[in-house]
Parts: structure tokens; sequence; C-alpha cells
């Protein structure tokens, strides 16, 4: 594992020991989307707007020198932890995954494909390296999270845990039953992202159940709140390098649009679950250069 | 041999484990003086991590401790544990394959007072019906000691079912509780009857009546509902040629259909009957009341015993 003295390292596939720039961030998180496109087209079915809403804070995360991990050594008790809590935006996760070094891009193809040798189901299982626990019931990634935190706490491990929440998920009580939990017993090595693409499956997030106010509501649970664009690289890296509050979990709402990227996907739930077709797979790749 | 409820054998070998193994995490969702995990987080304070009444965040949480290397002891009343947590159980512990042993207390209509929404009658069934998880229903203090040492042992998510109601002592500390195992204990002839947890009691107490009309049952101790000692079940039931299951749990799903199961997969064909809840919810009312009533006491299980043997 490399570490720099603010403690954080990259990924040892990584040419290089700093960080990428934004604007190479910027181009990472194009390529991502792409990518995840291409491998929800090649499946037949998945999830495109919420795998392009979280495209880059993902990215951020994994390759903006946010996170240590060691891609060779994936069960490195050293290293922080992702969760996807939203599962379905498993695309963008295989080929986060696939990028930082854990597997062979070429294993994207098999994913949703059945005798997939890496296990690249609809939904992520820790049989797939780099994964640390099975989702696909939304709400559960901030217990799990928390809990991952409160354990590597107890080994005086270093350790920051990142749980990338849907808006909508945020409608299930278990996310507030772990944000109740954090906040008792000050897990600030735990930190959630809300990806709030304001779009659910078969509704709008405002017309289904609103989360609004929804800085006062982590808040008043008792989490160090912050609020950003989620689609400016500045301020994702900026805000997740925060140093950790003393004694607060930590909630980034990250502002974002739901298929971000593709105009035709925007803001639809339209293409909440649905692949896209081979015209608009090539669409969408020539908005996204 | 100690008597007390299973719940406490619980609460002595959490003690036990937590002197001995660092590892080992206990996790409560506001019962814990009624689940007996208290003194553990009294004496070890740092990994005691009483979560409060929500019962899928506990779950949750102890899945997440588990993939960083502890030995979670998720507990809280049998009722909640499952009841609230399936979906937990089912994506974070179970298919996720997390080393999570979820301990419910107060299970079983021998709850009693509390009624029949406290009464679980349905956590067998829940439990055996989900892939990867081991289920075990210790049959007395000093079983349920071992037992919890066993699931520290064993890696691999386990449910571990607990009663409310003070037993007699059926072992001392040189039984060896093994997963997987059934234990005889007694060796009769005429019938076999496979019990569980609080239903050994009951069954010794029908035996004793039993053999003074020179009617002389076998009786084994199921404490490992899944996987059953299918090799056991198998051999005692084609050697008798008659069997009764005896659980303090709904007949669908539990014992009775587990030892059914091994029945119909071995083509073993004998008569045999289920001592269980028939299907139905009970009411308030003791223990002894509501196993009489909803015929679980001993006076059923001499009544199956009666009607099971050749005329």
């Amino acid at each position: 594992m490399i570490s720099n003295p603010l403690h954080q390292s990259i990924p040892m596939t990584s040419a290089s020991s700093a960080p990428p720039t934004i604007n190479e961030l910027k181009n990472i998180a194009l390529e991502i989307r792409r990518k995840s496109l291409i491998t929800i087209h090649g499946a037949g079915s998945g999830h495109p707007g919420g795998s392009l809403s979280a495209a880059d804070i993902v990215t951020a995360l994994f390759f903006g020198g946010i996170m240590k991990y060691d891609s060779e050594n994936p069960r490195d008790p050293d290293r922080d932890r992702f969760i996807l809590s939203k599962g379905h935006a498993s695309a963008l996760y295989y080929v986060a995954l696939a990028r930082a070094g854990y597997f062979a891009e070429k294993e994207l193809a098999t994913y949703r494909k059945i005798n997939s040798p890496l296990f690249l189901s609809g939904h992520a299982h820790p049989k797939t390296p780099g994964v640390e626990i099975a989702s696909g019931s939304l709400g559960q990634g901030l217990s799990v999270g928390h809990g991952i935190a409160l354990g590597t706490r107890l080994d005086k491990k270093n350790c920051k845990v990142y749980v990338v929440l849907g808006d909508g998920e945020t409608q299930e009580g278990q996310i507030w039953e772990a944000a109740m939990s954090a906040a008792k017993f000050k897990t600030n090595n735990l930190i959630a992202i809300v990806d709030y693409n304001k779009v659910c499956q078969d509704s709008v997030t405002a017309e289904l159940k609103d989360l609004e106010p929804i800085e006062d509501k982590w808040r008043a649970f008792g989490w160090d709140t912050h609020r950003i664009d989620g689609h400016n690289m500045q301020d994702i890296v900026q805000t997740l390098n925060l140093p950790l509050h003393a004694d607060k979990p930590r909630v980034i709402i990250a502002d974002t649009i739901k298929g971000k990227g593709v105009s035709f996907m925007e803001g639809k739930t339209a293409w909440h679950g649905v692949a896209p077709s081979d015209e608009d797979l090539e669409k969408a790749l020539k908005e996204l250069q | 041999m100690k008597d007390g409820a299973t719940r406490d054998g619980y609460g002595a070998a959490l003690i036990e484990l937590g002197e001995k193994n660092p590892n080992v995490v206990v996790l409560d969702a506001g019962v814990s003086d009624s689940s007996r995990t208290q003194p553990f987080g009294k004496q070890f304070p740092e990994r005691f991590f009483n979560m409060g009444i929500a019962e899928g965040d506990m779950v949750c949480t102890a899945a997440g401790l588990a993939t960083t290397g502890k030995i979670p002891f998720a507990t809280t009343f049998a009722c909640f544990l499952l009841g609230r947590s399936m979906d937990q159980i089912l994506v974070s512990v179970a298919y996720s394959n997390t080393n999570v042993k979820l301990a419910g207390t107060h299970a079983g209509m021998s709850v009693g007072e509390d009624g029949p929404s406290a009464q679980m009658i349905v956590d067998m069934a829940y439990t055996r019906a989900i892939p990867n998880i081991i289920v075990i229903q210790p049959a007395d203090w000093e079983e349920a000691r071992q037992a919890t040492h066993a699931a520290a042992n064993h890696i691999g998510p386990m449910y571990l079912r607990f009663g409310r109601a003070k037993v007699k002592g059926i072992y001392d500390s040189s039984h060896k509780f093994q997963i997987g195992k059934g234990h005889v204990l007694q060796k009769g002839k005429d019938v076999v009857i496979f019990a569980t947890g609080i239903m050994i009691q009951e069954t010794m107490k029908a035996i004793e009546e039993l053999k003074k009309e020179n009617i002389s049952p076998t009786l084994v101790n199921i404490s490992t509902i899944k996987p059953i000692d299918a090799e056991l079940v198998a051999r005692l039931a084609k050697e008798h040629g008659a069997v009764i299951t005896a659980e303090d749990h709904n007949r669908i799903g539990g014992l009775g259909d587990a030892v059914g199961e091994v029945l119909l997969d071995n083509n073993i064909h004998v008569p045999m009957k289920r001592i269980a809840v028939k299907d139905q919810f009970a009411e308030t009312g003791t223990a002894e009341e509501l196993f009489e009533k909803y015929g679980l006491s001993s006076t059923h299980i001499i009544r199956a015993v009666k009607e099971i043997l050749p005329k």
C-alpha cells in the first residue's frame, strides 16, 4: 500500500503517486460513465440513471486520492471501505473496481450473465474482489458501514468507511436507525454520501416522499452535515478531504442529476432501470466525450 | 447439572468468551437485562453495542463488524430478531455469508403471558429456509453454554434459539455438544421421540409416566435443527418403526418438518406424529397452561405415543 503524509494513498495500479488533477478526474469520470453504459448495454439490463448520477462521487473516492486501498490485496485490514448501499448502480461499481485494478476490465462483459467468473451480479456480492457486503435491499448499507467503522476503531485502525446512499433509499427507516446509532457511538470515521439525484424508480423523489428539509434532518440526527454540487469535482474532492469531525459521523448531501451526462437520460424515471439500445448507446457515448 | 434458562447459559458463555477471545463482540436491541447480555456489557463495555430498539440496524451493524474479523452475537427477543430483521438477515448475513451469530431469546409459546405477538413460533421455519444458516436450539443451561462456545468457534452465520423459562439441568460439563449431532438421552425400543429445547423437559415427564405402563420410548435431543443429524434420525426411525417429534414452535417449518424431510428423502415409511403448535396463534397464559391447552404438554405426548404404537 502506498501512503502519503496526508494519510491518503492511491491504488498501486496507478502510475503516479500523486492524485490526479481535477481535470484528469473529470476525464476519468467521463470514461467511467461511458464504460458503465457499455457494460449495461452488454448485459441487456441494468440501471443507467443512478450509475451516471453517482459517477463523479465514485471517481473522486477511488481515483482522487481519497480512499486508501490495495487492489492487489483486497482484504488488507488497513484499507478504507467503500459500500455502495444503492446497490443497483452496480455497473458503476464494477467499472470503478476494474479501473482500480481489482480485476481485468474484460470481466465486465460477464455483468449480469450466468456463470460470471467473478460473480458480477446485478447487485454486488463479496465474492467479487473489492466488494465488502451484498446489496440489493435498500437501507442496509449505512448500518453495515457503521459496523465496519466500529470494528476498525476497536482494532485501532485508522480506517474510514464511505457509504454511498441513494436519495430514495433514505426513505427506508433503517437509514435513520443507523443515523441515530452512529451519532450515539460518535463514529466519526463513517462518511455517508447521499447521491441526491431527485429521481426514484417510478416517481420523482419529492412526490414519492419528500426528503426536505434534508440537511436539517441529518443535522437533527447528530451528523456533521455538508451539501455540495455532486457533479463539481473540485467541491467533491475538497469536501471528501476535510479532516474528520471530532466526534460526529459525516454526511455529504451531493446534489446530482439522474442520468448525468446523457441529455436524453437526465432527470428521467424511465432511465432508472432500462438498458440503452444500440442506437441509444451510440448517441450517449458521443455526448460523453 | 445446572438448572436454569438457556438464555442464562448463553449469558454465562458470553462472559467466558469475552475473557478468552478479544474478537467476540455483543450487540443488543434494548433488552440486555432480559437477554442476559448485560453482564458482558458491564465487563467489556468497549465490545458491547446496545443499538437501541432497532433490530434491523443491529443485524446489519453486526454484519459490518463481522467483515472486520469480529465475532458478533446480535441478541434480542426471538420475535423481534427474526420478525424485524428477516431482510437484513437474508442479505447482509446469510447471502453475504458474514460470521454473525443471531441469538434469539424468549422463543416459543413458553414465553407465556406476553401473548402471541411475543410468542415466537415461526423462527425455526424462517431460519431453516435460509441458505448458509445453521439453526441451533440447546436443551438446557449447560448445552446453551457449550453451543455458544461452538458458535464462536464456527465460521459462518448461525441462529441460536433460547428460551425464557428456567429448565432442569440435563447435562453436566462432561457433555460434548457438537454442531449437527443429535444426542440420545434415553434408549428405549417402542418409539423414537425427537425433541428440541424445552420440549425435552415435557418429553421426559411423559416418558416417566409411560414407563409405568411398560412403554419405553427412545428420547433424542435434536439441538441442531439445521443441518439435522440425518444419519441418526434415519437409523433410529428405521430401528423403532415409529417417530414422534416435539417442539415449542409451529408445526410448519420446524423440527417436525426437518425430521419428516429426512424420512422422505430416505424412503423411510413409518408412522409419525408431530407435537407442535397446530398452525394457530395462542393466547395469554402461563407456559404450563398454554402447553396443556395448545397441545404441547406431556399429556399430549403420552397420548401421541399411545396412538402411534401398534394396538
